[in-house]
């Protein structure tokens, strides 16, 4: 059957095209040879360079700093959105919140890296603060854009949310912030999970924005890689990709297995 | 009559709490209590402690950016620091003076650089939204119809990329394309080529596909998943054959999924600067790059911002489109 084998070929020829690139990256990290490309026997040197590298060091560091306070931050103002975009039927400024809310996710990176940096340099003559823009900066850059991603990820679970559950609480008594406490949060607290991981992937990912609010001196990792990449191929940039395969497939394994237990 | 009865008695009830507490205890001093009231009368409740926090924030570091963008992009550029004139000047008699620079509009309109990557923005971003969706489709079709078990860990394998470094993952296509690259080195295997493919147009689609291609099969698997196979099998009693069937009961169905797939290709597309700075050629013209090159190595930030607001007009004014049209299909 011509179908029976059509399928079959473009899928394997597209999981192949999404993971090669992947392969090659692990392979040549372990490379004798300074040549990307070419095989020169087994060699582990690359990933002893990089520890070495203070630069490459101090910029991960940051980059999980940033990450992790600008996902925090994140995730509370954009549950707090959801929750004013789906619990309350009208206010004043509501469609202003949600056209402004979703705005960054249609907003190509480069305006908003511009944007915000015209906004500190203006803010710092108008009343100097911020001085300078470095950690700071971009924490703020970055929550504003993965609060968006928040948003969409937990105003869609409310939504699909009992709504009899909050309705007996309230019934029962409760004021509602002790309903959203007790009753919302515990039910969509594994959509604040990954959207919270979502927003650190995405402020861990980013180049276009650090690189327009960063001031010198606070570099992140994607900064220095890209850097290091305009120079040319590198073989420790190679073993660096390794390791973020590695922690982030070991991450999804350990996730796939609690939740197969969870069943 | 019943009526009366109760309210008889809530005045009995009233009379003998009355003489029951003769001396009620005064009420507890609570400021938050008369904080709230106080607020509510000023229209004020609880929930703006929900509402505000966001509102505020996007306010300060959404809208407020913008218009500085707009600001700077209509003052006149000069050599120093900030490099551009304020719009509003103060005269000594205290007159306010508004000017408005249109210059770097119409240095925007005069010069093709802009107007041609603007153009040639849509095209690559367009061309690569179709590969994808011809890549993507496919892949979302057969994961859709897998077994239980195969769907979810195909579905992990297309999101795995996703979640590592996109820079990385863009990085890894110069060692595989580049002259000396594995792709050629493999062809010069069989005394093929080398051919030029780092640095080109062709590059910059293959990097754009290969790094939405996820966010192109997401949509498309939930929207085909849940397809009900009673129709397919329907159609094929009725003695239409598989190809048939797909073009005119699985692909119409799948309308909303196509339009959200490319959408999500489409527009990231546009604005992207990585992806052709580090695959495109000189030559390959892109606004994300434009606006990049124009604040960082020109230093020149009102054009920047000028290009920043067409690249608003530009690119928000076809989204409004396209989004009208995804809705009309989705109600359809």
């Amino acid at each position: 059957m011509k179908r029976g084998l059509f399928l079959p070929v473009v899928v394997t020829f597209g999981f192949v095209f999404l993971y090669a690139p992947i392969v090659s990256l692990v392979v040549f990290s372990f490379n004798q040879s300074r040549l990307v490309t070419v095989w020169g026997g087994f060699s582990t040197k690359w990933y002893g360079e990089l520890f070495a590298n203070p630069q490459v060091l101090d910029a991960g560091l940051l980059s999980l700093r940033v990450a992790a306070c600008s996902a925090s931050i994140a995730l509370v103002l954009g549950t707090l959105c959801a929750v004013a975009l789906t619990r309350f039927r009208r206010f004043r400024g509501r469609t202003a919140l949600g056209a402004m809310v979703s705005a960054p996710l249609v907003m190509p990176d480069v305006i908003t890296g511009l944007s915000l940096l015209l906004l500190f340099v203006a803010m710092e003559s108008l009343f100097g603060w911020p001085a300078g823009r470095g950690e700071v900066t971009i924490i703020i850059a970055h929550s504003t854009f993965c609060m968006a991603y928040v948003t969409v990820v937990v105003q869609s679970r409310l939504s699909d949310l009992d709504l009899s559950l909050e309705e007996a609480a309230q019934d029962l008594g409760a004021i509602p912030v002790r309903v959203f406490f007790d009753i919302t949060l515990p039910i969509i607290a594994p959509a604040l999970l990954s959207s919270w991981l979502l927003s650190f992937t995405l402020s861990l990912d980013d180049l276009v924005i650090a690189s327009f609010v960063s001031g010198p001196g606070s570099s992140t990792l994607p900064m220095v890689i890209f850097s290091k990449i305009k120079l040319g191929v590198s073989p420790d940039v190679n073993a660096l990709a390794t390791i973020i395969i590695g922690v982030v497939a070991l991450g999804v394994a350990i996730a796939a297995v609690l939740q197969s237990r969870r069943r | 009559m019943g009526e009366l009865e109760w309210q008889c008695r809530l005045g009995a009830d009233l009379m003998t709490t009355a003489l029951v507490d003769p001396a009620p205890p005064s009420p507890p001093w609570r400021p938050w209590g008369r904080l709230r009231r106080w607020l509510a009368l000023a229209g004020f409740s609880g929930r703006w402690a929900v509402i505000l926090p966001p509102l505020l924030w996007l306010l300060v570091f959404f809208l407020v950016p913008l218009v500085v963008v707009i600001k700077i992009g209509f003052s006149a550029s000069i050599v120093g620091q900030p490099p551009y004139l304020p719009l509003l000047t103060f005269s000594p008699q205290g007159d306010v003076q508004m000017t408005l620079h249109l210059s770097n509009f119409i240095f925007l309109a005069q010069d093709h650089l802009y107007l041609d990557a603007y153009l040639s923005s849509l095209k690559i971003a367009a061309i690569s939204t179709v590969l994808a969706l011809f890549i993507g489709y496919p892949m979302a079709y057969f994961i859709a119809r897998s077994p239980d078990r195969l769907r979810n860990m195909l579905l992990m394998l297309v999101i795995l990329p996703f979640w590592s470094s996109f820079l990385l993952r863009v990085y890894a296509w110069i060692g595989l394309l580049k002259n000396n690259g594995v792709i050629n080195n493999f062809l010069g295997l069989f005394h093929i080529g080398p051919f030029t493919l780092l640095y080109t147009d062709f590059a910059v689609y293959l990097g754009i596909v290969y790094t939405y291609l996820p966010f192109m099969i997401l949509p498309l698997y939930t929207n085909l998943v849940k397809l009900d196979g009673a129709l397919l099998e329907a159609s094929a009693d009725l003695g239409a054959k598989p190809f048939r069937t797909f073009l005119s009961v699985t692909l119409p169905l799948s309308l909303p999924g196509i339009v959200a797939g490319s959408m999500l290709v489409f527009i990231p597309a546009i604005g992207e600067y990585v992806i052709p700075q580090l695959l495109g050629g000189p030559s390959t013209l892109m606004i994300g790059r434009v606006l990049w090159d124009e604040f960082f190595t020109n230093r020149d930030w009102p054009v920047a911002s000028a290009v920043a607001i067409a690249m608003l007009v530009a690119v928000v004014a076809p989204l409004l489109f396209l989004q009208r049209a995804q809705n009309a299909v989705v109600e359809r």
